[in-house]
């Protein structure tokens, strides 16, 4: 692992966020932390005919899980719930541009994408599965 | 600095004789383990060479010589902790086996619903959640001395805290993330006026300082080799003999136990009735001699060397900008360990910049959560010393340090 997992995209998200703040009358809203590091995630998802009209994402942490998960909210825009419930890891990671990421590291990447899957099997009635992130 | 002690001392250790992405290792995360020195891990590869058997039965050479290996050092370590006797240390896998021994054998034989078990803010969650447990099934209160935003011990109302019920105490000697030394001493002795039990989580001391059971008075001592230039899977529990011989076992097995029938048993004598099962022979014979490699070094020189490495630390440190060293106003402290945030800077961030550089340092909680709530963030980078740190590893931290604000901002 290096600093070369700091992409242009992954700092140019965490200095300037996008889509951060709170949604009070969502439909789909999670939160999750990683216990490890303390990193805290929470999206609130706005949806209209099924389909993602509006989404936030609030928190704190270390600059990978940050811009991942304002990079995960541009992604998911105009997305249907089922695409949302089918959306995969490697979608994200390949948009990080950071194939490099370590085992230590990769935990804060996907933590968005784990409260995603939350809210959205939440959201479904449906169990959520042991890694949902995966 | 302690020039002929520490000089060269590096070559000791092959691990830096290794370069992680062409460059030297600047290690700095001794309070989570610490390297090992040729004359450890040779002394463990000679034990499988020359007489790996096993221990307090055979009747031939090798296991002989087995037994008196460990049993040796058993006294090394009794020694340099100046237990009364070595029948007063039992190996265990490390301290936190050490304290759940405790807490499975003799708290629960001896506390009972309503009593209550006393223990810090600052323990690190091998001192909680084993008190956790214990104080559910037996419904049991868990009370805490407070701490100060500098790292030390509010110690005012320590009586109002013993009147409570208090049967138990448990805290540790020095601070894994703040480095504060406590002062144990007095807080067993108040302790002991109200008849309360004591154990000493001695993991973040023994390594660093010279400590004396006698003196502290300790009912119950724990620490982990691995700490302490020892292989992993080592650890001592430190007891008065009264104590244990009054306690029941722990495990149930093979070597522990006098004489067997098919309906009962008869335990051993102390300390083996509490090492069921085929100990870490080679674990504690490792330990011993990273013990004699201590001796040689000396821990007040030990102690004097980390001190004079912090001291340096902060003069370095205090040309950065926006960065903070947790329990910095505290000056009861072993040195070996500087707790910091850097900027808005994350811990994992600064951590895998550093790693890039080839420094490794800690991020995170450092199993401390509750204290991480107390000093209000959610993690700290923490750079910890030890022997083999020098001030060429302070100033590698330093330039690192600018790299990790160049990169993120």
């Amino acid at each position: 692992m290096s600093e070369d997992i700091y992409k242009e995209i992954i700092l140019d998200h965490y200095r300037n966020p996008r889509n951060k703040g709170k949604l009070t009358d969502s439909e789909i809203s999670a939160e999750d932390n990683n216990p490890v590091c303390g990193d805290r995630i929470t999206i609130d998802i706005k949806l209209e005919d099924n389909v993602v009209s509006d989404v936030k994402f609030d928190g704190e942490g270390c600059a990978i899980s940050q811009s991942s998960a304002s990079i995960l909210t541009d992604m998911i825009m105009g997305k249907t719930v089922d695409e949302l419930s089918k959306f995969t890891k490697d979608e994200l990671l390949e948009e990080l541009g950071t194939p490099s990421l370590g085992p230590a590291r990769i935990k804060c990447a996907l933590l968005s994408l784990k409260v995603l899957k939350i809210g959205t099997y939440q959201y479904l009635g449906t169990e959520l599965p042991d890694d949902p992130e995966n | 600095m302690s020039q002929s002690n520490f000089h060269d001392i590096k070559k000791d250790f092959p691990i830096f004789s290794r370069k992680i992405n062409g460059k030297d290792l600047v290690y700095l995360d001794s309070a989570a383990t610490t390297q090992k020195p040729n004359e450890v891990i040779d002394e463990i590869t000679s034990y499988y060479k020359n007489c790996n058997s096993n221990i307090h039965r055979g009747i031939y050479s090798i296991s002989i010589e087995a037994t008196e290996l460990y049993e040796n050092a058993r006294n090394t370590i009794a020694k340099f902790i100046n237990a009364n006797s070595p029948r007063e240390l039992i190996f265990t896998r490390n301290a936190t086996e050490a304290i759940n021994l405790v807490a499975n054998s003799w708290v629960s034989a001896n506390l009972k619903k309503g009593d209550s078990i006393i223990l810090t803010e600052m323990e690190h969650h091998s001192n909680l959640v084993p008190w956790q447990i214990i104080a559910q099934k037996l419904k049991l209160k868990l009370n805490f001395i407070k701490i100060q935003p500098d790292g030390e011990l509010i110690l005012d109302n320590l009586e109002d805290l013993f009147k409570d019920s208090a049967k138990f105490l448990s805290l540790t000697h020095v601070s894994n993330v703040l480095g504060t030394i406590n002062p144990i001493k007095d807080i067993i002795s108040k302790a002991h006026d109200y008849d309360i039990t004591t154990l000493v989580d001695a993991a973040q001391s023994v390594p660093h300082m010279s400590v004396d059971v006698q003196n502290i008075d300790s009912d119950f001592f724990v620490f982990s080799g691995h700490k302490m230039l020892g292989p992993s899977g080592i650890g001592v529990l430190h007891a008065k003999k009264n104590i244990l011989e009054n306690m029941e076992p722990f495990l149930y097995g093979g070597d522990m136990i006098s004489n067997v029938s098919l309906n009962e048993s008869q335990w051993n004598d102390v300390p083996w009735k509490f090492e069921a099962g085929t100990p870490n022979i080679v674990g504690a014979i490792g330990l011993g001699k990273a013990v004699d490699y201590l001796n040689n070094l000396g821990m007040s020189n030990i102690h004097k060397h980390e001190q004079e490495l912090y001291s340096y630390a902060i003069e370095r440190f205090s040309d950065l900008k926006e960065f903070k060293i947790f329990g910095f106003e505290n000056k009861n402290s072993t040195g070996g360990v500087i707790s910091f945030s850097y900027s808005d800077f994350h811990p994992h961030d600064i951590a895998s910049i550093l790693d890039s550089e080839s420094i490794a340092v800690r991020a995170g909680h450092h199993c401390a959560q509750p204290l991480m709530e107390k000093l209000g963030v959610p993690a700290t980078t923490r750079a910890s010393f030890y022997v083999y740190n020098d001030e060429s590893d302070i100033d590698k931290l330093f330039d690192g340090l600018q790299k990790v604000r160049s990169v993120l901002t």
